[in-house]
């Protein structure tokens, strides 16, 4: 008899054993971030660059000769056909040909002004091709490459691929478990209960929330281990930030969840609020690419808000303090999220 | 209790209709139940039984009319109230698959104030063994006496079943029977829809017969059957053409309806109408495919009332 029971923790350890004892959905929670930063992360990690590929017109043994520095160019000899084919596919990124059997004849460049390696081979070739010509450099340089941590790429690209998880785990593991547990009429046993709403969709944040805490620490050792990729701010913050993004995003599932009865219908909707904000948010490219005009409505996107307070956190070390834009966003978000779906919630 | 308390009335549906598009599910019902009674809402696949009792249940906001559980009207702001006082077995209760019994029992316990122990529940359905099981480990029996264990976990006032043993086996409807007997012996009210004649005669104090949406006939089962006139029913299935005016005449024959090929006679005593009534065949030259005598059932009820059975279509 002196038995008690608090509704909000039997909902939420309910939902917490259902997400452990779906084999499928420990994958689509865990695995599925984890190998998709692999995935990524691996595709864009850090490679030295590749020397631009550089084709030499036979007929002229000095200008292969004179080309021959392996290092800055790979250089094919073709005939001129050939040579002028895999230009125009893309297979080589220069043309070179002699204009007479001496080097004082000169020679000529074709390439695509419009791509970047057709450029940059045509200044390496030439650079190249005057150097080993034996032309003095008249100002000495000396060069300084840049690898330092936190400045490379994979930097930049993890805290986004964490911000792209959480709003892809949070949104799916509330909003589509919920619309399919009143597909399955499972809502309509609640509904007959004096169960609160605001409790039910509470578990649903909560329970996200215990998971987020070994999703976020699964993808931060991974950039740790896997890429190098350090956490420069506290870890306190790292979390804070996240759970509020997890939260907010939570709420919003909820939001598409709501009505929806459907799964077919909530992927849609969800698909939607999220591809776009895959490209805005500046996920695996800085947003200010974009016209400053829009910024502000850019900053104004949970993603944008999660991502950036992350990359604030991992790459400048900056503290909450420094963070009232991001977390006010998500909050704000989050808020109106949760309102909005505890008003529109139906249980059938 | 007092004869004040016995007659306590704990439901009221008042002129109830439910309208889908072009469908009238639910055509003008009004109800009564009193505390302790246990209510059938007996009728065929179709009539309105659910859709009635989802309405009594909150589940369906009716089309015109009202339901009032307990004193308290649904929709005036007091629905938890209501809630907290009532237990449901929808006709197909689904629960979360992978939680186990006594984990399902603890989730539901604790949405209500007050009520039965998880342990209490689990005794009461003979469900102990299987506690640690999954839902979705259970056999079909096993889950509806989860679904009746949840619908009971709040201590109810008052139990909605909906076809509570449809798709069950006789030992299992009997171990679902025998529940819901116990919860009567508690001073629990119980609606029951279903569409087994023997279900609403074996447990229901009162019937009321349903059919497209309508209460054709209410009373008690043997109130209902001793509508029909007689007790007896005996049924023949002639070789060629058998008009009622064949039997005129017989005494002991108080009615004579026609269903199908077959006619039906309802008569006091089989023993003193079969011979005369075989005499007048013989004497006609009409041969018999089949006869058969049985006991007046609320069946035969619904025939006379609706020329169908309940499980026809």
């Amino acid at each position: 008899m002196s038995e008690r029971y608090s509704p909000l923790w039997e909902l939420t350890m309910a939902r917490v054993r259902e997400v452990i004892r779906e084999p499928g959905i420990v994958f689509w929670i865990f695995g599925f971030p984890v190998l998709m930063a692999i995935g990524l992360g691996i595709a864009f990690r850090e490679r030295p660059p590749e020397p631009p590929t550089v084709a030499v017109v036979e007929g002229s043994p000095w200008l292969a000769e004179a080309l021959d520095e392996p290092e800055r160019l790979q250089v094919q000899v073709l005939d001129r056909a050939t040579a002028r084919e895999r230009l125009r596919t893309g297979r080589v990124d220069l043309v070179i040909e002699a204009r007479g059997p001496e080097p004082e004849a000169g020679v000529g460049y074709r390439y695509d002004e419009m791509r970047d390696e057709g450029r940059l081979a045509r200044y390496l070739a030439d650079a190249v091709l005057q150097g080993s010509l034996s032309r003095e450099d008249p100002a000495p340089t000396r060069e300084e490459l840049v690898t330092e941590k936190g400045s490379r790429y994979i930097d930049f690209l993890m805290p986004g691929l964490i911000g792209l998880n959480l709003m892809g785990s949070s949104m799916w593991g509330i909003g589509y478990s919920i619309v399919l547990a009143r597909k399955r009429r499972q809502l309509r046993r609640f509904a007959a209960t004096p169960m609160r709403r605001s409790h039910f969709m509470a578990a649903y944040l909560l329970s996200r929330l215990v998971f987020l805490v070994l999703e976020l620490a699964g993808l931060v050792g991974l950039g740790f281990l896997a890429f190098g990729v350090t956490i420069h701010g506290s870890v306190i913050s790292l979390v804070v930030v996240a759970l509020l993004g997890a939260a907010s995003f939570g709420a919003i599932g909820l939001l598409v969840a709501a009505r929806v009865r459907s799964v077919e219908a909530a992927n849609g909707w969800m698909n939607f609020i999220m591809m776009p904000m895959w490209i805005l948010s500046g996920t695996f490219f800085a947003y200010t690419r974009f016209p400053e005009l829009v910024h502000p409505l850019l900053r104004a996107l949970p993603l944008t808000a999660l991502i950036d307070g992350l990359r604030a956190i991992v790459n400048d070390g900056t503290g909450l303090a420094g963070l009232g834009v991001e977390l006010g966003v998500m909050i704000a978000w989050g808020v109106v999220a949760f309102v909005l779906a505890l008003r529109w919630f139906r249980w059938q | 209790m007092t004869s004040s308390a016995a007659e306590e009335v704990v439901a009221r549906c008042v002129g109830l209709v439910k309208r889908y598009d072009d469908l009238v599910a639910v055509d003008g019902i009004d109800l009564q139940l009193t505390r302790g009674e246990c209510f059938g809402l007996l009728g065929p696949n179709g009539a309105g039984k659910t859709t009635t009792v989802e309405m009594m249940e909150g589940l369906t906001e009716p089309t015109a009319g009202y339901v009032e559980l307990l004193g308290l009207r649904w929709g005036s702001g007091q629905d938890d109230r209501i809630r907290a006082r009532m237990g449901v077995a929808l006709q197909e209760t689904v629960l979360a698959d992978k939680l186990t019994v006594e984990e399902v029992i603890r989730l539901f316990r604790s949405f209500y104030p007050s009520g039965r122990t998880v342990d209490e529940v689990l005794e009461l359905m003979q469900l102990g063994p299987k506690r640690k099981a999954q839902y979705h480990q259970l056999s079909g029996g096993q889950k509806q006496r989860v679904a009746l264990g949840v619908a009971l976990v709040g201590r109810p006032d008052l139990l909605f079943l909906d076809e509570p043993t449809t798709g069950l086996d006789p030992q299992a409807r009997m171990s679902v029977w025998e529940v819901v007997a116990r919860y009567r012996e508690e001073g629990g009210t119980v609606v029951l829809t279903t569409h087994y004649m023997e279900e609403a005669a074996n447990m229901c104090d009162r019937i009321a017969v349903m059919d497209h949406g309508k209460i054709i006939a209410e009373g008690t089962p043997s109130g209902l059957v001793a509508s029909l006139g007689g007790r007896q029913l005996v049924e023949l299935e002639p070789a060629g053409e058998l008009s009622e005016a064949t039997l005129e005449g017989i005494s002991g024959i108080q009615g004579v309806a026609t269903r199908g090929r077959r006619v039906v006679l309802t008569v006091e005593d089989f023993a003193s109408v079969l011979p005369p009534v075989l005499a007048r065949l013989a004497e006609r030259g009409v041969g018999l495919l089949h006869l058969s005598t049985h006991e007046a059932t609320l069946d035969d009820v619904f025939v006379s009332l609706t020329g169908r059975g309940l499980r026809d279509e």
